[in-house]
């Protein structure tokens, strides 16, 4: 018998999310549901000493959602969840705002932590969407993926 | 089949998409793109680094992977979302 299939929201959008309304509409009213983990990614005001005034982020619509999914899924194989939620904006944002959100739920803390940082090493590296950063001098240029987001998935390869 | 360009790649190229009718024998991702590449000047340019990835009909795909029955091809730079 197959597990019963859990709630779970992606969404991709240009307007802010409130983390609290999340976490509510995930486990209000839910009796499977012992431990919620949420992680934000929020836009910095700088980046290796240099000010940042904006970040674009473009994403690539149909392929994000299926991306994102797929890693969804895998999650909820590996890990026994009740419950996912991801959010991710696009177009441009200011230092301060939210860029990103994964909550997890589950009846026990170790899942719903485990799922959330798989879920968000896995979008980082694969979900396609691009960040270009805005500088109060010069031209915007596109942020390079950094090594240590490919590295930070080689551990989840042998567990 | 219709190829999409994203981020760095849209730019270089100066387009988000086209239709595109590469000849039979361009048959994988990678010959593809070194046939785009011989399109023109910002097609060279668009396609001079190595790092770029491609997905076909929204699923990650090696450069060695068969382009035939693709509907959408698509090539972005390394992701950096999140």
């Amino acid at each position: 018998m197959s597990p019963a299939p859990i709630p779970i929201t992606i969404r991709l959008q240009q307007a802010d999310f409130d983390v609290a309304a999340e976490i509510a509409a995930l486990a209000r009213g839910r009796a499977d549901v012992g431990a919620v983990v949420t992680f934000s990614g929020i836009c910095r005001g700088g980046e290796g000493g240099e000010a940042i005034t904006a970040l674009t982020l473009e994403h690539y619509p149909g392929m994000a959602e299926a991306e994102i999914r797929r890693h969804v899924d895998e999650a909820v194989a590996r890990w026994p969840l009740t419950g996912v939620t991801v959010i991710h904006r696009h177009g441009r944002l200011v230092p301060g705002d939210n860029i990103v959100l994964v909550v997890t739920a589950s009846a026990h803390r170790q899942a719903a932590f485990l799922g959330a940082e798989f879920l968000m090493d896995y979008l980082k590296a694969n979900a396609p969407f691009w960040k270009r950063e805005e500088r109060p001098q010069g031209a915007a240029t596109w942020v390079e993926a950094h090594h240590r987001d490919d590295a930070a998935l080689t551990r989840w390869k042998d567990s | 089949m219709k190829v999409l360009y994203f981020a760095w790649v849209r730019e270089r190229v100066g387009k988000a998409e086209e239709v595109i009718e590469p000849p039979a024998s361009v048959t994988t991702v990678g010959e593809l793109m070194q046939w785009l590449a011989g399109r023109g000047e910002e097609y060279a340019l668009a396609f001079a680094k190595p790092v770029i990835r491609a997905a076909i009909d929204h699923i990650h795909v090696k450069p060695d992977a068969p382009i035939a029955g693709a509907r959408e091809i698509a090539f972005f730079p390394p992701m950096t979302g999140g």
